[in-house]
């Protein structure tokens, strides 16, 4: 493991940030810290960086406990949530910045500053302020000076958070090929599950201080192991009962959670393979996503969300329709586990 | 709307300012351009004003100093007692100034504790021109830290955290980072400290004991010539305060301008 932290606690005052956190990064690999926000993320990220120093625990970078180490002989790149790009500095000298500290001649600091002002495709704008600045390229920029130094590490603070929707998708595509391209070892913090989703390699989930789940962005889809994590990533519905038609419930299930690709709709007329076994429900809402609707659609107290194509026959709000949930993740104390509908167990020996 | 709301403005001002100065200017030149340069180079004027011009010096260098350790130890760093150290920065400006001066003869004069230790040290305080370069310092205090403390927690922390993580070491990140950004509010402070220091009376009233020649001030001396009937000495060196306020003023004004931009 190239970046490795072993149980790390950290106080501010009676608010604990982080709770005996432990995980390994191999070296190479392009991470997401995700969690809502306090959840004790960018504390963490601030921790590795050397900005704030842990109650108790080791952080390692390449073998070495690093704890007394000062951030500046860390040898990591930060790139900070609104950047903190030097005001008074034009695009050069903030991207020199790191060079001219560690003292490098003339002739190199130009060189390589010229080289990474090519790389993150800012040519022309080297003696531009931050102020005359876009927020894409000030992260541009920012990004740029994080790694003149050469790092070992690169850490970015929700790195798309100060940025406008549009060129937040470019950006976040840009970054990734960027970061493949040096190949550089890198953790980004986020609260957008999408982002960690698209861009990295593996994600940590956080909660209250805790690590929930670390696994690939699949792993963490599919197989949330606790009902933070389901409820937390995809578009989920929480019901506290455990009573649901056609569903047989492991005795210590608390709750069930439901995400909308697990929920079919079908109008009344519609051919439909478990029509037999599906519930009633009235359409509530409906909401037009561009490549599909969302639909809303309530059954007694309970509010389903789910998807229909756009080429499948409109539904209408108000309509009765047939509502068949294939499976849900069904949590207790300490686990969660995805349950099957039964009728989808009978097999197919029902159908006529 | 608008020409009454000017023509009340420039009446007040005209009324309050600048009728005034005119009579100051009048009667400093009452008896002639000869009298009025005899006047103002006159022995004890040239002291009141070598006097003057040491206090406030003193108290930009010290408070310029104080002003920027207190301001960058208030915003950047978290410990104990910060409230409390925050407040007693400001605490000269809500303390009467003569106060001020008989708490400083309370402290270093005769009735002191402190007394014989400074007396056995040679030392002077109260009733001599130690005294007064104190309380000038004492009551200008808060005038550049002031200036500096909102400008700081304005900027926030990021960008000498930026630094700091490139290897970059304190003073370095305060040349590069942190200084650029106060130099306008600092030298903002730096016009008001002197503006005060040159006018203050009252602090230095009270601990100067008005000695001619030894601890008077502009500010004293004027107000001795006037008791004295003096009035067109009086008016003069008056007059030599108002040229140093008038510059102050226009220096004041270029620091706003140079700021904003």
């Amino acid at each position: 493991m190239y970046v490795e932290l072993e149980n790390i606690n950290k106080h501010f005052g009676d608010f604990q940030a982080a709770k005996d956190i432990s995980f390994g990064i191999e070296k190479g690999k392009l991470i997401a810290l995700l969690g809502p926000s306090g959840s004790g993320k960018t504390t963490i990220l601030r921790m590795i960086a050397g900005l704030e120093t842990p109650d108790s625990g080791n952080i390692k970078i390449d073998g070495k406990i690093v704890n007394q180490i000062s951030a500046g002989r860390r040898k990591i790149g930060f790139v900070f949530q609104n950047y903190a790009l030097f005001r008074y500095m034009t695009v050069f000298e903030n991207i020199a910045f790191g060079l001219k500290v560690e003292k490098k001649s003339k002739k190199e600091i130009k060189e390589r500053v010229t080289e990474l002002i090519e790389l993150v495709g800012l040519k022309g704008m080297e003696n531009r302020y931050p102020n005359q600045l876009s927020g894409g390229q000030k992260q541009r920029v920012a990004f740029a000076r994080a790694l003149a130094p050469n790092p070992q590490l690169l850490l970015l603070d929700e790195p798309f958070a100060a940025i406008d929707a549009k060129v937040r998708l470019e950006l976040r595509t840009w970054l990734r090929e960027m970061i493949d391209r040096v190949g550089i070892t890198s953790i980004f913090v986020t609260h957008d599950q999408d982002e960690a989703i698209e861009v990295a390699d593996e994600i940590i989930v956080t909660n209250k201080g805790r690590i929930e789940q670390i696994g690939s962005p699949e792993e963490i889809y599919r197989n949330p192991k606790t009902a933070f994590v389901a409820q937390f990533i995809g578009q989920t519905a929480v019901i506290l009962e455990k009573k649901l038609e056609t569903f047989t419930f492991p005795e210590d299930t608390k709750g069930i959670i439901i995400r909308p690709e697990f929920v079919s709709v079908t109008k009344k007329d519609e051919p439909m393979r478990y029509a037999a076994s599906a519930l009633r429900g009235t359409v509530e809402n409906i909401k037009f996503c561009g490549n599909n609707l969302e639909l809303k659609v309530r059954r007694g107290s309970h509010v389903f969300t789910a998807y229909r194509h756009l080429e499948d026959a409109p539904v209408k709000k108000g309509e009765e329709v047939n509502l068949f949930i294939y499976r849900v993740f069904a949590y207790r104390d300490g686990g969660i586990s995805l349950v099957e509908n039964d009728t989808l167990r009978a097999g197919d020996s029902f159908i006529i | 709307m608008k020409i009454l709301l000017i023509t009340v403005s420039v009446l007040y001002i005209g009324l309050l300012l600048v009728l005034p100065l005119i009579f100051v200017l009048i009667q400093a030149f009452g008896n002639g351009l000869q009298d009025y340069l005899a006047n103002i180079t006159d022995e004890y004027t040239v002291k009141a004003v070598e006097l003057t011009l040491l206090a406030t010096v003193t108290a930009l260098l010290v408070n310029t100093i104080f002003g920027l350790f207190a301001a960058w130890a208030v915003t950047k760093f978290q410990f104990r007692g910060k409230k409390v150290v925050t407040t007693m920065i400001d605490l000269p400006l809500s303390i009467s100034p003569v106060i001020a001066g008989l708490i400083f003869i309370l402290t270093f004069g005769r009735s002191s504790p402190l007394f014989d230790y400074f007396n056995q040290m040679n030392l002077k305080i109260a009733y001599a021109v130690p005294g007064v370069l104190l309380v000038t310092v004492f009551v200008t205090f808060p005038f550049i830290s002031r200036e500096i403390i909102p400008v700081l927690l304005a900027q926030g922390k990021d960008e000498e955290e930026a630094a700091a993580l490139m290897g970059a070491g304190g003073f370095e990140i305060f040349r590069k980072i942190t200084f650029p950004h106060i130099k306008w509010a600092m030298l903002y402070g730096v016009v008001l400290c002197t503006a005060r220091a040159m006018g203050e009376f009252g602090a230095v009233s009270v601990i100067s004991g008005n000695l001619r020649g030894k601890t008077n001030t502009i500010p004293l001396h004027v107000q001795i010539l006037y008791n004295e009937f003096k009035y067109a000495p009086a008016f003069a060196v008056s007059s030599v305060l108002v040229v140093m306020a008038i510059i102050i003023l226009v220096v004041r004004s270029i620091v706003e301008y140079r700021w904003k931009k």
